[in-house]
């Protein structure tokens, strides 16, 4: 028997990574750099959404309380969330966004590859779904790799630096964790740190065509997963909430 | 042919009913008045996903966010095709905004008030889209092709906004004494700028004549406002708002409502720039125009490298 407390939180890491990075991405809603490509940044935050939705529906009756989706997503605190940290960083310029774009849709091409034949019926086919998303949000973003890389000196800069800032946030996505020791021996989630090579690798193989250094990083930062966060997720989710936090017992 | 010939040969075209299409001969002036209204047109699409925009992150559950946001998507889109649609009387898309940002085009008046609560989502959905609907059916059969096949499909996509934004508002009638006061709260501030979309009485509408003639235009302001009025005061009642205007009552003689007279000093202020938020809406998108300029130029950079004959 699986413990559901696990699953539980297992299932809010993955629906709340989805959540806080469709924020971040429909905070660009009219401002990207021409029409195409705002409407190329919001659909991915579209897409983040759904998913955010799916994986918290069915968190909620995993854990069997009646909380829904909604309950979820506007109702808890900020130590409850367990997304990844590179997922609520404030956006930066363009080259900041694609530079984030590019390290989670790399990485969510090979999670949800996995998931897809999780064992669990629900997160296997909420992943088929999720997968066919994430490979065109990673052409999305290696193209604009490829565009920035190789495209102006100022460009490039850009990227580069994006890159390096970010990098340190990477190392999280990897971490495995052992109270999920149990779901991972069961097929039911996947220990990313599998995930990891194959991730340098493909991730490598964009930057270098984009002409662009992978940065030595000595130190990486982590903390999301136990719900230990950076100071920005605090006001994201004082905007989120906002609505339902002020009218509680109002229905939308 | 001389030019009296080729505009000769143009009126009988619009008054056979036949599209008119990019490559065909046109006045000046008809090709001038098209480019004026279609930019507009787009630039309305483009501004209008800001004060919607300032909601998705505060939508109150994740379905209403998504429907918001995806909203905002079908306007951008429609922004796409109008300008697509502008491209083919041989001006660009780099122009269009230009003239944009200088003030020389304009976009529709009603982005210039603020969407101050979750109802303005509501009121917007259901009036402003309600009222552009009205205007933009009868420009399905306006003269010039690309625009009429642009109409079409912003039609089909309009309806669905226009029931999106009733249901949040039928939502919040239906819930607490907050949540209805918000509402009729938002009803208040959009009802009249609404209004105010279909333009000037018609007798004081300064470009009708020529596009009456070359059919750009097939109805005129007040009777496309008057339909927006017959059939927006009954969902109102419906839900339980009252429209805020203590002349309006129905005119059994006329078949349709009368209604009180619309504040058009207000209307010249907000046209002449100084409305709630003109300045706000404008340099919102001369700042992300600005700050997108490199992107632009890496991605022309590139291309050329890439395929250096294609341009």
């Amino acid at each position: 028997m699986t413990n559901q407390s696990d699953l539980f939180k297992y299932l809010l890491h993955l629906g709340d990574n989805a959540l806080i990075h469709s924020y971040r991405l429909s905070e660009l809603c009219s401002r990207g750099p021409f029409l195409e490509e705002d409407l190329a940044l919001t659909n991915i935050a579209l897409d983040q959404i759904g998913r955010a939705s799916s994986f918290l529906k069915y968190a909620g009756e995993i854990e069997g309380k009646g909380r829904t989706e909604d309950d979820l997503a506007y109702k808890r605190g900020e130590r409850q969330f367990y997304n990844h940290l590179i997922t609520e960083l404030p956006n930066g310029d363009f080259a900041y966004t694609i530079a984030k774009q590019l390290i989670l849709s790399t990485y969510d091409v090979l999670l949800f590859t996995e998931l897809s034949n999780s064992k669990d019926e629900t997160i296997a086919g909420i992943s088929s779904k999720v997968l066919k998303e994430v490979r065109y949000h990673f052409v999305h973003a290696r193209d604009w790799c490829y565009r920035l890389g190789l495209g102006t000196e100022l460009s490039h800069t850009k990227l580069q630096n994006a890159i390096n800032e970010i990098w340190m946030f990477t190392g999280e996505l990897f971490e495995s964790d052992e109270t999920y020791n149990d779901l991972y021996s069961k097929g039911i989630a996947v220990n990313t740190n599998s995930l990891k090579a194959k991730w340098l690798e493909n991730i490598t193989e964009v930057l270098t065509k984009s002409e662009i250094n992978i940065p030595n990083v000595d130190y990486m930062q982590s903390g999301g997963k136990q719900g230990i966060h950076t100071e920005y997720l605090g006001h994201l989710l004082t905007e989120m909430q906002y609505l339902q936090r002020a009218y509680p017992n109002a229905k939308w | 042919m001389n030019v009296a010939a080729i505009e000769n040969d143009f009126q009988q075209k619009i008054d056979k009913d036949l599209f008119i299409e990019p490559k065909d001969a046109m006045p000046d002036k008809y090709r001038e008045h098209l480019i004026r209204q279609i930019s507009q047109h787009a630039h309305s699409e483009v501004i209008g996903m800001q004060p919607e925009g300032n909601w998705i992150n505060r939508a109150p559950s994740l379905r209403a966010k998504q429907i918001l946001l995806a909203k905002i998507q079908d306007e951008a889109g429609h922004g796409l095709y109008l300008y697509s649609a502008a491209e083919t009387l041989n001006i660009s898309r780099e122009e269009l905004i230009a003239q944009l940002h200088s003030g020389k085009a304009k976009y529709s008046n009603i982005f210039n008030y603020p969407a101050l609560t979750w109802a303005d989502i509501g009121a917007i959905g259901w009036l402003v889209d309600g009222a552009a609907i009205v205007n933009q059916v009868s420009l399905q059969r306006t003269s010039y092709g690309p625009y009429a096949r642009a109409m079409f499909r912003i039609c089909k996509e309009e309806s669905f906004h226009q029931r999106q934004g009733y249901e949040i508002m039928a939502h919040m009638m239906n819930g607490t004494a907050e949540q209805k006061e918000m509402a009729q709260d938002a009803m208040n501030r959009w009802w009249w700028p609404s209004l105010m979309m279909f333009g000037p009485h018609d007798s004081d509408s300064p470009n009708s004549g020529n596009a009456f003639k070359w059919k750009i235009k097939r109805k005129g302001n007040d009777e496309l406002r008057q339909k927006f009025i017959d059939k927006t005061v009954q969902q109102a009642e419906v839900i339980g708002l009252t429209v805020p205007d203590p002349d309006l009552k129905w005119n059994d003689e006329k078949q349709c409502y009368d209604y009180g007279e619309i504040d058009w000093d207000e209307f010249n202020k907000v046209i002449s720039g100084n409305g709630p938020c003109n300045k706000q809406r404008i340099n919102h998108h001369i700042k992300y125009h600005n700050e997108g300029a490199w992107v632009r130029e890496a991605a022309l950079a590139y291309s050329q490298k890439i395929q250096p004959n294609a341009i």
